[in-house]
């Protein structure tokens, strides 16, 4: 008989034996702020406690990082110089609440939004018949899996200008960049998860007649599903990513956020470039959100993510 | 031209008679082609009604010997002749479709065989009802225990009414409790069906409680040392094996099982 070691046990057991500093420290410092190194028993004991703790710390954190943001503002920074790396409160002030700039924050916004998702859908699409397409037979496999690797290690950026050259510097070209840039995940992510199949349950397909299509749409597709997601997901985050260097590169056409970093960086308007910035990651923020969302819902019923989550 | 197209139902030899050859293995080898020869010279019959189960020692080529009365991989010599119209095949693991509900795993068979809509749920509910789990058709697999599942993965061949069922060792991954019921459960269902039944096991005991006739099989390459007929009736009740007649038998096939395997 062999004995399976829960991926769990695996991790438990790994993160004890590699933290001798941490075990160390445990000696002295709190056993629940030191967190996972310690005894089990001490973490059973103290959970109630180091649940408020785990939400505390990364708060903690926050108001240490504006601390230093502060100082350097304040103290760093000659008065002159303060547009580097303007007060948080007058990023608020000046921009946030500033109707001139959120009517040129919030439209490019909205285009950048409408690239991302729909650099997003145009990717899934591809992604999903291409690999599909490889799935289903090896000479498709063979001849089209080197382009997806290609397209993985080719750097996006350097296609940009030509994509520019092609197709002009507006929508259309922003998309292009886009799709590029989110398409290897979903492809790579589809085919592994079809090819994961357990074989059993092919072999149970197998006895049974099923066809091709069957056995796509019964068993490959539905079993590839939390694969599927994990790959949305980290295309959607490129996806943003995508459609903000597609216009950062053009900074032609109606502004999107890219081209809006870009203006406020050259016109040295600090508040304003810090709040950009600051919507442009909560965007991809959201963005990912959605997708970890929809994963939820589409497979959380019967699969375990926190099983590959670690 | 002029007989009428059979249906299904007029199709299948009249419902299957006890006693109907429902395979035949003649000198039957299998050769992979890394030139591990797993199984040479295999001779064996199953009749609707009897329930062969096949001991060996690990690695002797059971589950090869299912996987080519199934169709699954070829022989590389010998014949292997099946005349059932519907084979059940029950795997170690349930595999069980993790996204479907237990109702809709069990409807599985139905569906990919192109049974109507109404006619797969009905075959599917009275499946679940033979095995016992009404009641848990909504759950999926993983609320499931070990039991539970290999039920829903019984329950899923029983849908297509196979002549010939395959067991390769079901009930290996389950507690003694659990393996003890789920057999005279299997037991009641054989006898209530009389399909013919080809049963790989560990168990020397739970082969004997269960069969008609029971192979011993030697190491590699695998081949049947031994047939010992069981003479218990189709009634067995856990009483049975506490009986001297129960231990003797299970004796002699733990001794062939022992000779086969040095
Ligand atoms: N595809 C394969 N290629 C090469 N050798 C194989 C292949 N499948 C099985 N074998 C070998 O054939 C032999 C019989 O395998 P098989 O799985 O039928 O054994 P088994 O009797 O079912 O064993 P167990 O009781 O452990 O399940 C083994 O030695 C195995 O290593
Ligand atoms: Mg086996």
């Amino acid at each position: 008989m062999t004995t399976t070691v829960h991926p769990a046990e695996e991790t438990q057991v790994a993160s004890t034996v590699d933290t001798p500093t941490t075990a160390a420290t445990a000696a002295t410092a709190d056993p629940v702020l030191t967190g996972a190194g310690t005894a089990p028993l001490v973490e059973r004991r103290g959970r109630g406690r180091k649940r408020v703790t785990d939400s505390l710390l990364p708060i903690a954190v926050f108001l240490g990082l504006v601390a230093v943001w502060y100082a350097i503002t304040y103290l760093v920074l000659d008065p002159d110089r303060r547009f580097l790396m303007p007060a948080p409160h007058t990023i608020v002030t000046d921009a946030l609440l500033d109707g001139p700039t959120m009517d040129k924050i919030l439209p490019a916004l909205g285009r950048s939004i409408v690239v991302t998702f729909t650099g997003l859908a145009i990717a899934i699409v591809i992604g999903m018949v291409w690999a599909i397409a490889m799935s289903q037979s090896r000479p498709i496999e063979r001849s089209l899996f080197p382009y997806a690797v290609a397209l993985q290690c080719i750097p996006i950026l350097a296609l940009v200008p030509l994509i520019g050259f092609w197709f002009g510097y507006d929508f259309p070209s922003r998309v292009i960049v886009c799709v590029m840039i989110a398409l290897f995940p979903i492809v790579s992510n589809t085919l592994f998860g079809i090819q994961s199949v357990d074989r059993g349950m092919h072999e149970l397909f197998t006895l049974h007649n099923a066809g091709r299509t069957t056995r796509l749409l019964k068993l490959e597709l539905p079993a590839a599903m939390p694969a599927i997601f994990a790959g949305f997901r980290i295309s959607a985050g490129l996806s943003v990513v995508g459609a903000i260097v597609g216009d950062l590169f053009f900074k032609q056409g109606d502004p999107g956020l890219g081209i809006l970093l870009d203006n406020f960086r050259a016109r040295l308007q600090g508040q304003e470039l810090f709040l950009t910035i600051i919507i442009t990651a909560a965007l991809g923020f959201a963005v990912f959100g959605l997708f970890g969302w929809l994963a939820k819902v589409a497979v959380g019923r019967w699969y375990d993510q926190s099983r590959d989550a670690g | 031209m002029s007989a009428p197209a059979p249906t299904l139902s007029s199709a299948r030899p009249a419902a299957g008679q006890p006693g109907d050859l429902v395979l035949r293995f003649r000198d039957v080898a299998k050769a992979f082609p890394d030139g591990t020869v797993a199984l040479e010279g295999v001779d064996l019959d199953v009749r609707r009604g009897d329930f062969v189960t096949v001991v060996g020692p690990s690695g002797c080529g059971k589950s090869t010997l299912l996987r080519i009365a199934s169709g699954l991989s070829p022989a590389t010599a010998g014949t292997s002749q099946v005349d059932a119209e519907r084979i059940g095949y029950v795997f170690q693991d349930a595999t069980l479709l993790p996204w479907r509900s237990v109702q809709k795993n069990v409807e599985l068979l139905a569906e990919l065989h192109g049974m109507s809509r109404t006619a797969t749920r009905q075959a599917a509910l009275d499946a679940i009802d033979l095995v016992g789990l009404r009641g848990h058709e909504k759950k999926l697999p993983r609320a499931l225990s070990g039991g539970m599942r290999m039920r829903a993965s019984l329950a899923r061949s029983l849908t297509l009414d196979p002549d010939l069922f395959l067991f390769d060792e079901p009930f290996g991954a389950l507690d003694e409790i659990t393996r003890e019921r789920l057999n005279d459960e299997l037991i009641r269902l054989f006898a209530a069906k009389g399909f013919g039944a080809l049963f790989i096991t560990h168990s020397v005991s739970e082969a004997v409680y269960m069969s008609t006739k029971v192979l011993v099989m030697s190491g590699r390459p695998g081949h049947v040392v031994e047939s010992f007929d069981v003479p218990f009736g189709a009634e067995r009740t856990p009483e049975l094996r506490f009986t001297p007649e129960f231990a003797a038998l299970a004796g002699e096939v733990s001794h062939a099982l022992r000779e086969g395997h040095s």
